[in-house]
């Protein structure tokens, strides 16, 4: 299609066809995350990104599959840890998440050769992306996609009532784990967007925004996707004029569509 | 002798070192209401639990016929109120059929609230809608963990003879665990009493007079409940899963412990 190479030969265009792409999957996921209180894990996740740069740079593969796996190594950690009650969720994620972005940040400390531009993974460097970063956003977001079209009403029903889902039938922790392996391509994915800090922001604030506005689960789902695209389109907008960083910007402007919503709308007697 | 659906043999759960679940004995078969009564603590909610595989057990074993379907209402379900979910929605994940989810609402009497969103329920409404939920799945056995909290005692009547007439129409076993020795004494068929262990077990009339159960929950109380039945069974030493005169071993002195 000669029409999208052309756009994707711009970077302002190649950034906002990625942050698309990135926005069509932080929509549902991040529906779940406002859905099952998951945002502390959301961001425990993305703080051990970093290590998976580390990791990514050290093996010489993909930075994208180098966070993918860390997370999933995490998130599969977290499970593991989380059977031991001693300890409360939030300390265990509170320990994890700080210790994963301390040793990230000491083993690339250990790479003198390797020059990488902390600020952008932490905050996201849309405006540089390339070719092979859209390639790997569309990529995650169509695995993500049909993974969720396909467990779509278990993770749905499991989400509602875990217990309830199960004595029904279904494989809730299957599912669970299932959903931690979407967060992962998503952080690895959204990573080179928003960077590790602001991931967590474009996860909920659309989702967030959209519940204002929803009656039904799937329509939640559809309003936060289109609340991604306003705050990417507007955040990369106001990078153009305002000559503000492109990640931040996005953050804002999710922020500001939050902001008007909820002022604008009144709670809804349905949904 | 109707069908055995679910058969507990010697069933122990064992959670951080103390017996929440102390050997129990006990099998609900198809047409029973069986109702789960006993203190706080006394693991009524990790019996049906382990009776829905909610629960691993940590001792003896639990027979389910095979292709056993278990229609489950949870104890004071929340919704979150970040999910927008309406009770049209919230059937149709059961993957049912839309004609199918407005017949069980109509038999639970809710059907009129099919597009009220969930989160605007009273109790008892949440609580047919729940039930509604789980016929639609055409149990064979149907577990309530206390159907009647939140209800108004008009409402727990009401839910009671519902659960009544559900067990009647479809011919599936039921067991429930509930609270109010009142309504359970005139709406049960077996009442099962436990505190870690089955203190006593069988017909209401029956456990009113059993030692162990008077002993559980008082004089008083066993008084209250053996009073509002108004035909007393004048055979007191007459207590246990069984008719006749003989007692069983399902009831026992408390003093052994």
């Amino acid at each position: 299609m000669p029409l999208i190479d052309a756009l994707l030969d711009d970077f302002f265009w190649r950034a906002l066809i990625g942050g698309l792409g990135v926005a069509l999957v932080a929509g549902p996921l991040g529906c779940f995350v406002v859905w099952r209180r998951m945002a502390y894990f959301g961001d425990t996740l993305a703080h051990s990104a970093l290590l998976g740069v580390a990791l990514g740079t050290l093996l010489q593969i993909q930075l994208s599959l180098g966070i993918a796996v860390v997370c999933i190594g995490l998130a599969l950690l977290l499970v593991v840890l989380s059977r031991n009650r001693s300890l409360a969720t939030d300390t265990l994620l509170g320990i994890l998440a700080h210790s994963a972005l301390a040793i990230g940040l000491v083993t690339l400390s250990f790479m003198p050769d390797v020059r990488l531009d902390l600020t952008g993974y932490l905050f996201g460097d849309l405006l540089a992306i390339s070719r092979t970063d859209v390639a790997w956003i569309y990529g995650g977001a169509a695995v993500v996609l049909a993974l969720l079209a396909w467990l779509w009403r278990g993770l749905l029903m499991s989400t509602i009532h875990e217990e309830l889902a199960k004595a029904e039938g279904l494989p809730v922790e299957r599912l669970r784990l299932g959903l931690m392996l979407m967060f992962s391509l998503v952080i690895a994915v959204a990573m080179k967007i928003v960077g590790v800090l602001l991931i967590t922001a474009l996860l909920i604030i659309p989702a967030a925004t959209a519940r204002r506005l929803a009656s039904s689960p799937e329509r939640m789902v559809g309003l936060a996707i289109v609340g991604g695209v306003i705050a990417v389109g507007g955040g990369l907008s106001m990078s153009w004029f305002l000559d503000s960083p492109a990640g931040p910007s996005i953050v804002v402007s999710a922020f500001l569509l939050f902001l008007l919503v909820y002022g604008l709308v009144r709670e809804q007697r349905h949904g | 002798m109707s069908e055995a659906l679910v058969t507990l043999d010697d069933v122990s759960v064992r959670l951080g070192g103390q017996n929440i679940v102390d050997h129990v004995q006990l099998t609900v078969s198809r047409g029973d209401i069986i109702t789960v009564i006993g203190p706080n603590g006394a693991g009524k909610t990790t019996l049906i639990k382990a009776i829905l595989g909610l629960q691993a057990i940590s001792g003896g074993r639990i027979r389910r016929t095979p292709g056993l379907r278990l229609g489950y209402v949870p104890q004071h379900i929340h919704f979150q109120p970040t999910l927008p979910l309406t009770v049209k929605r919230f059937m149709a994940l059961t993957g049912a059929a839309p004609a199918e989810c407005r017949a069980a609402l109509e038999r639970t009497a809710v059907h009129h609230l099919y597009d009220s969103s969930i989160h605007h329920l009273s109790g008892g409404e949440t609580q047919r809608v729940l039930i509604a939920r789980a016929l639609v799945r055409q149990p064979d056995l149907l577990v309530l963990d206390e159907p009647a909290q939140g209800v108004d005692v008009n409402g727990q009547a009401e839910l009671y003879e519902l659960i009544r007439e559900l067990r009647d129409n479809l011919h599936c076993g039921v067991i429930m665990i509930s609270h109010d020795l009142h309504l359970v004494m005139a709406a049960t068929d077996k009442v099962l009493c436990l505190n870690q262990h089955v203190c006593c077990s069988g017909y209401p009339e029956q456990i009113s007079h059993d030692p162990a159960f008077v002993e559980l929950f008082g004089r008083h109380v066993a008084d209250s409940v053996a009073i509002y039945h108004h035909h007393h069974n004048h055979d007191h030493n007459l207590h246990g899963d069984v008719v006749d005169n003989a007692p069983t071993e399902t009831s026992h002195d408390h003093a052994s412990h």
